[in-house]
């Protein structure tokens, strides 16, 4: 894939801004949205992540290759599956009950969250990653291909040429990647479990998975 | 409207503390009664070697028994002539901001106006299932209690309507702070939206820096600025708060903090998914590019001062004390800090 892939990031928390300065920095052309008037998240997007461009959601969205779903998980109830039908979606959340609160749609404990959230944006291909390093890391962790610092992020998707687009993505981006088959196996990266909150160079990592698989 | 940097606040030097459990010399827990009662003894001693403000961060567990820190504060600042006290910070989400501003404008009439506040979701949450909160609503149970903060700041009578509290009508909110307010913070984690919603109130920053690089953190000052610009306010002071243990060498902090950090840490990565430490990443924390500010009073002293000029702050807030550390160790920091960390770090930045 070529740079020219358009990224839009949903989200002016406390990871959009950061997933978006990564990208800008990558090369992409980039998009920053949070819910409501652009003009709201102007300075975020000017200081946090320059180069990346405040947009009405829906914008947004409509041109871009890639969106990149990090908003606060309890308002994804609310999210409109419609807004992002057709479209390739990495899902960033995390359901983490002690720290958001219950949410009675991620209660299912035999799925994965981003099974259901698969499972809700039905017409969507949904790529679960960069959910399971924390955002200080995300930001100061990237180096170049090859840099025996570099940090791995685990891919997961139930469609493989998503993983080959967006793994591409977390590539150019600073870190290597670990793909995981399907979506269902993407439950290794949620809070819990074996990588979540760790940053680890990709032997680690594959160790880490493979344990807890075994 | 200003476009040019304001004049420098002065700088300030604090102390916070959640109140963590002390042990004895045997290594058993004090009880929550007694950890208290030295707290209130930490806040003397602090006002003693000079240090300019002492804050008590809402708690509400077994290992950090401070559910009411204003009490807490009111007993030192009736023991005090000069330190602020203040909370550090108060989890507003799950208070009614009308007891908030209640409680700390009488804390500024018992300490002769030496009252701040610090207001904050709180990186802890045990205040939400115990007051009948659902954590799903923090974000805007945040935004509008702050909104209803700002309003009782302005003084009564105060008119307010929203939808977590009943509304006020012509209420007057007592007791009258005495110099008409008293200063107010938000504390920010990483939240670029907070720091805009306390430019927006006119409230100061407050960087709550507890892991990585605080220069990582510079660009929320910088935020900070351009937002109040934009709403035409002049300039507020920036704080940061960050963990640390002062000692008389490097060594001797490091092996005082390090067993109590591991511990507290490990047992917090269950429920709140930090990584685990390691003596790897202690290290790398009390670094060149981490978060915690640990050692002699020396390498303490010079790591605030790069702190606080790589983000153009100007208060700094040391969270001191960790789970199972003595009470003697505490003082001792104490005292350190006051008399060699703040003298150095004014020197440094002079």
């Amino acid at each position: 894939m070529s740079n020219d892939l358009r990224i839009a990031v949903l989200g002016a928390g406390h990871v959009g801004p950061v997933i978006a300065r990564a990208a800008v920095e990558a090369g992409y052309p980039v998009t920053l949205a949070a819910s409501g008037d652009p003009q709201r998240i102007a300075l975020i997007a000017q200081i946090l992540a320059p180069g990346a461009e405040p947009r009405w959601a829906a914008d947004a969205i409509a041109n871009a290759d890639v969106v990149v779903l990090a908003i606060p998980i309890h308002k994804f109830a609310a999210f409109d599956p419609a807004l992002v039908s057709g479209k390739l979606v990495v899902d960033v959340m995390n359901y983490w009950p002690p720290i958001d609160g219950m949410q009675a749609m991620f209660e299912d404990r035999q799925c994965g969250s981003s099974e259901i959230v698969q499972y809700r944006l039905a017409e969507s291909t949904v790529v679960k990653t960069l959910n399971h390093m924390g955002y200080h890391e995300l930001d100061e962790e990237r180096r170049l291909a090859g840099s025996p610092e570099r940090r791995s992020l685990g891919v997961a998707a139930d469609e493989p040429h998503a993983v080959d687009i967006v793994a591409d993505v977390i590539e150019r981006i600073g870190f290597d990647t670990v793909r995981l088959e399907g979506l269902r196996a993407g439950r290794l990266l949620e809070p819990g479990g074996p990588v979540f909150g760790a940053s680890l160079r990709r032997p680690e990592f594959e160790r880490a998975i493979r344990a807890e698989a075994a | 409207m200003t476009t040019e940097p304001s004049e420098p606040f002065p700088l300030s030097f604090g102390l916070d503390t959640f109140g963590d459990v002390t042990h004895d010399d045997e290594d058993r827990p004090l009880s929550h009664a007694q950890t208290i009662r030295d707290l209130v003894e930490q806040g003397v001693l602090a006002d003693q070697v000079g240090i300019d403000f002492f804050g008590i961060g809402e708690h509400h567990t077994d290992d950090f028994p401070l559910s009411a820190a204003d009490v807490v504060l009111a007993a030192i600042a009736a023991r005090t002539n000069r330190i602020h006290v203040g909370s550090a910070v108060t989890v507003l989400s799950s208070d009614d901001p009308v007891r908030v501003f209640q409680r700390y404008s009488t804390l500024d009439a018992v300490s002769g106006g030496r009252a701040e506040v610090i207001l904050g979701r709180g990186s802890s949450i045990d205040s939400f299932p115990l007051f009948g909160y659902d954590l799903a609503d923090y974000e805007d149970l945040f935004e509008e209690k702050t909104n209803l903060f700002a309003e009782l700041l302005k003084g009564s009578p105060v008119n307010w309507h929203g939808k977590t509290r009943p509304s006020l009508h012509d209420q007057d909110v007592v007791p009258h702070p005495e110099s008409g307010t008293f200063p107010v913070w938000i504390g920010v984690g990483g939240s670029p939206q907070s720091v805009i919603r306390a430019a927006h109130y006119g409230f100061s920053l407050m960087l709550a820096i507890i892991g990585g690089s605080p220069a990582r953190f510079a660009p929320f000052s910088q935020l900070f600025r351009q937002a109040l610009e934009s709403f035409g306010r002049a300039a507020l002071p920036v704080g940061v708060h960050s963990p640390g243990h002062v000692a008389a060498t490097d060594e001797q902090a490091r092996a005082e903090f390090w067993p109590r950090y591991r511990e507290v840490i490990t047992r917090f990565s269950k429920i709140r998914g930090f990584a685990i430490p390691t003596e790897d990443s202690f290290m790398h924390e009390i670094g060149q590019h981490g978060a915690l500010h640990v050692g002699s009073p020396e390498t303490v002293a010079q790591k605030i001062a790069q702190t606080l000029t790589s983000l153009g702050a100007n208060r700094f807030d040391l969270k001191f004390g960790m789970g199972g550390l003595s009470q003697q160790a505490l003082m001792t920091n104490i005292e350190l800090y006051g008399t060699e960390v703040v003298p150095r770090v004014r020197e440094l930045l002079a």
